[in-house]
């Protein structure tokens, strides 16, 4: 039975991907992701494993997509201004099918936006920044402990759909510090004989690439990658929700801003209303469905993130117009205290009611 | 007696899309010649580039993957680090591996990555339609320097495989040229050592070979030889710039 142990987030991170079989780790410093690449130069050296300190993130990615396409688990670890470098490779890399891991601990932005953590790259990973259509596998880790459970699972999931894979972190998840246990990596290995490169050994050589020979094959291709992308969605999208079946109000976050709800739910139960909390795991997938079906008897959403308003658009579409969404947020910085929330809260509450 | 026979590593049926005269079909020739001669169709993944470089794929019958415009030398580190068995080499134009690229091809080579590395230099964007680029040659006219290029505007053109050679983790760095046979011998010499310093495990392997693009040259093929003759060589001398092998082979 393992033991809990007191890590940090960066660090669970990059132990986790360690464990789940990552064989090759290419990564450029950027605060505050640093200590991922840290710790794996030295420990994928003792491991025999590949490591490159890349010239740049544009490089970085682009050897994992390289490494990936052999079928060899890769991985690199970013933040935000610098995963922005890198959304080329990943349009690329969904077109190809190719499963690239990507980490984004996410800083403040716009730009260089400085090392306060946010969470202003929900769009970026959940739309994507490339060309054309796409959509990554996205999960939002909200302790020490799912940041190893997901990176697990980031591993898993885009060797099993042949899917860029990112794990959305934010600053404050990858510094802080809290118990979590390393369990064995619980997911089965995937054959990839099949596609992976290899060398053309008593077969026809393949190609992985982007480019289709015609605008029919190419509209087919497209449509398969949807066809996947449905599939994903149908199997593997995850969310928590606690105290929803008799609530009023919902609050709804992501990543770590999922702590400060839990606890402002409680608060505001206390308080006599009837609050719950939902929280997607997938942001892509997006649970769009179960917030619908709650969206029957939920009479008001209320979104709290730190950008400028991002998740809240996806919570919009979800409900389709059927119940109130409301906004707490602040774009970077200090994380929006249990007391900011559960006064927000009560602010959209019309005097008189409760 | 046969004299011509298409090369194993060739795909069956294949046709060539490029312009007639352009040296692309000698090179891809060269290459997969070279691929059956050292047993490595089997081992080998290529990694293809953007531009007319990129049909490479089209014609040789090995594993390959495309890479993003001029990220071909890090994909290429990639799949060389995940699998050190493989014979990994990429195929690149000058403006993907020296303009736009410039920052993999040259720390692939100071990291001495053992791979190998092939430059089409034909001074200009072909697949674009011919316009200015990190080789194009001062006074030369293209469809973004139509008054040719002058150094006070357009700066001057990148000497490649001495670039290259500058680099610690080079092992062989040369420059060939495709317009005489006696080039073209050569020219599969250069790139024989290229692919064998690989095998080897000694280090970074490159060759920049100087190629015409008649089409936006607007030149016949003959007219495009005698011009890497007459201004291309004098520009780019051809030559072995780096061999840390003992016996040199004087290209």
């Amino acid at each position: 039975m393992a033991e809990k142990e007191l890590l940090k987030g960066n660090y669970a991170i990059a132990e986790a991907a360690v464990r789940a079989g990552c064989e090759c780790y290419f990564g450029y410093p950027i605060t505050p992701q640093t200590e991922i690449g840290e710790y794996l130069s030295q420990r994928m050296y003792d491991l025999g494993r590949g490591y490159v300190c890349a010239e740049s993130e544009l490089a970085a990615i682009n050897m994992v997509l390289g490494a990936a396409s052999t079928g060899a688990k890769a991985m690199t670890s970013s933040s935000s201004c610098a995963v922005a470098l890198m959304q080329e490779a990943l349009s690329y890399a969904c077109s190809d099918e190719v499963p690239v891991v990507l980490v984004n601990v996410m800083r403040a932005g716009p730009g260089l936006g400085y090392i306060y953590p946010a969470q202003g790259d929900y769009t970026q990973a959940v739309y994507g920044g490339g060309n054309g259509d796409y959509k990554m596998i996205v999960l939002a880790p909200s302790t020490v402990q799912e940041c190893i459970d997901l990176t697990y699972k980031a591993f898993y999931l885009s060797q099993k759909y042949r899917n860029p894979t990112m794990v959305l972190a934010d600053g404050l998840l990858g510094q802080m510090m809290e118990p979590a246990v390393f369990s064995k990596y619980p997911y089965p290995e995937i054959d990839n004989s099949n596609w992976a490169l290899t060398g053309a050994k008593g077969r026809e050589g393949r190609k992985i690439c982007s480019v289709a020979p015609s605008e029919e094959k190419q509209i087919e291709h497209i449509n398969n990658l949807f066809k996947k992308y449905e599939l994903i969605a149908e199997n593997e999208t995850e969310w928590e929700e606690i105290g929803t079946e008799d609530a009023d109000i919902v609050l709804v976050a992501f990543g770590s801003m999922t702590r400060n709800i839990k606890a402002a739910a409680k608060v505001l139960r206390g308080q006599g209303l009837k609050v719950g909390m939902f929280r997607p795991i997938t942001l892509s997938p997006f649970p769009s469905g179960r917030l619908n079906e709650l969206s029957n008897h939920v009479k008001k959403f209320v979104v709290v993130e730190m950008n400028m308003g991002q998740m809240v658009n996806d919570v919009k579409l979800a409900v389709n117009g059927k119940t109130d969404v409301e906004l707490i947020n602040r774009s970077v910085g200090q994380w929006l205290s249990v007391e900011e929330i559960v006064d927000g809260v009560n602010k959209f509450i019309p005097a008189g009611v409760n | 007696m046969q004299v011509f026979k298409i090369p194993d590593s060739m795909k069956k049926g294949f046709k060539y899309t490029f312009c007639p005269g352009c040296d692309h079909g000698i090179a891809v020739r060269l290459v997969a010649e070279l691929l059956d001669e050292m047993n490595l169709k089997e081992k080998s993944i290529l990694v293809a580039s953007i531009g007319c470089s990129v049909f490479l794929y089209d014609f040789l019958d090995v594993d390959s993957i495309e890479a993003p415009h001029g990220r071909a030398m890090a994909e290429a580190t990639g799949v060389k680090r995940a699998r050190p068995d493989k014979f990994v080499f990429t195929y690149q134009g000058d403006g993907d591996f020296a303009s736009i690229g410039l920052a993999e091809s040259t720390h692939a080579a100071l990291r001495g990555e053992n791979l190998s590395g092939i430059c089409i230099n034909n001074t200009t964007y072909g697949m674009t339609g011919g316009q200015h680029g990190p080789t194009t040659l001062i006074g030369q006219k293209t469809t973004t320097s139509p008054m040719g290029r002058f150094a006070e505007t357009y700066g001057y053109p990148i000497k490649i495989a001495e670039h290259i050679a500058l680099c610690k983790g080079t092992a062989y760095s040369a420059r060939v040229a495709l317009d005489t046979v006696a080039h073209i011998n050569q020219a599969k010499k250069a790139l024989k050592k290229a692919f064998q310093v690989q095998l080897d495990g000694l280090g970074y392997g490159f060759v920049e070979i100087l190629s015409t693009c008649p089409t936006n040259w607007k030149m016949t093929p003959d007219q495009a030889h005698e011009r890497v003759k007459n201004e291309m060589i004098p520009e780019f001398p051809l030559g072995v710039f780096k061999d840390v092998t003992e016996n040199i082979d004087k290209v």
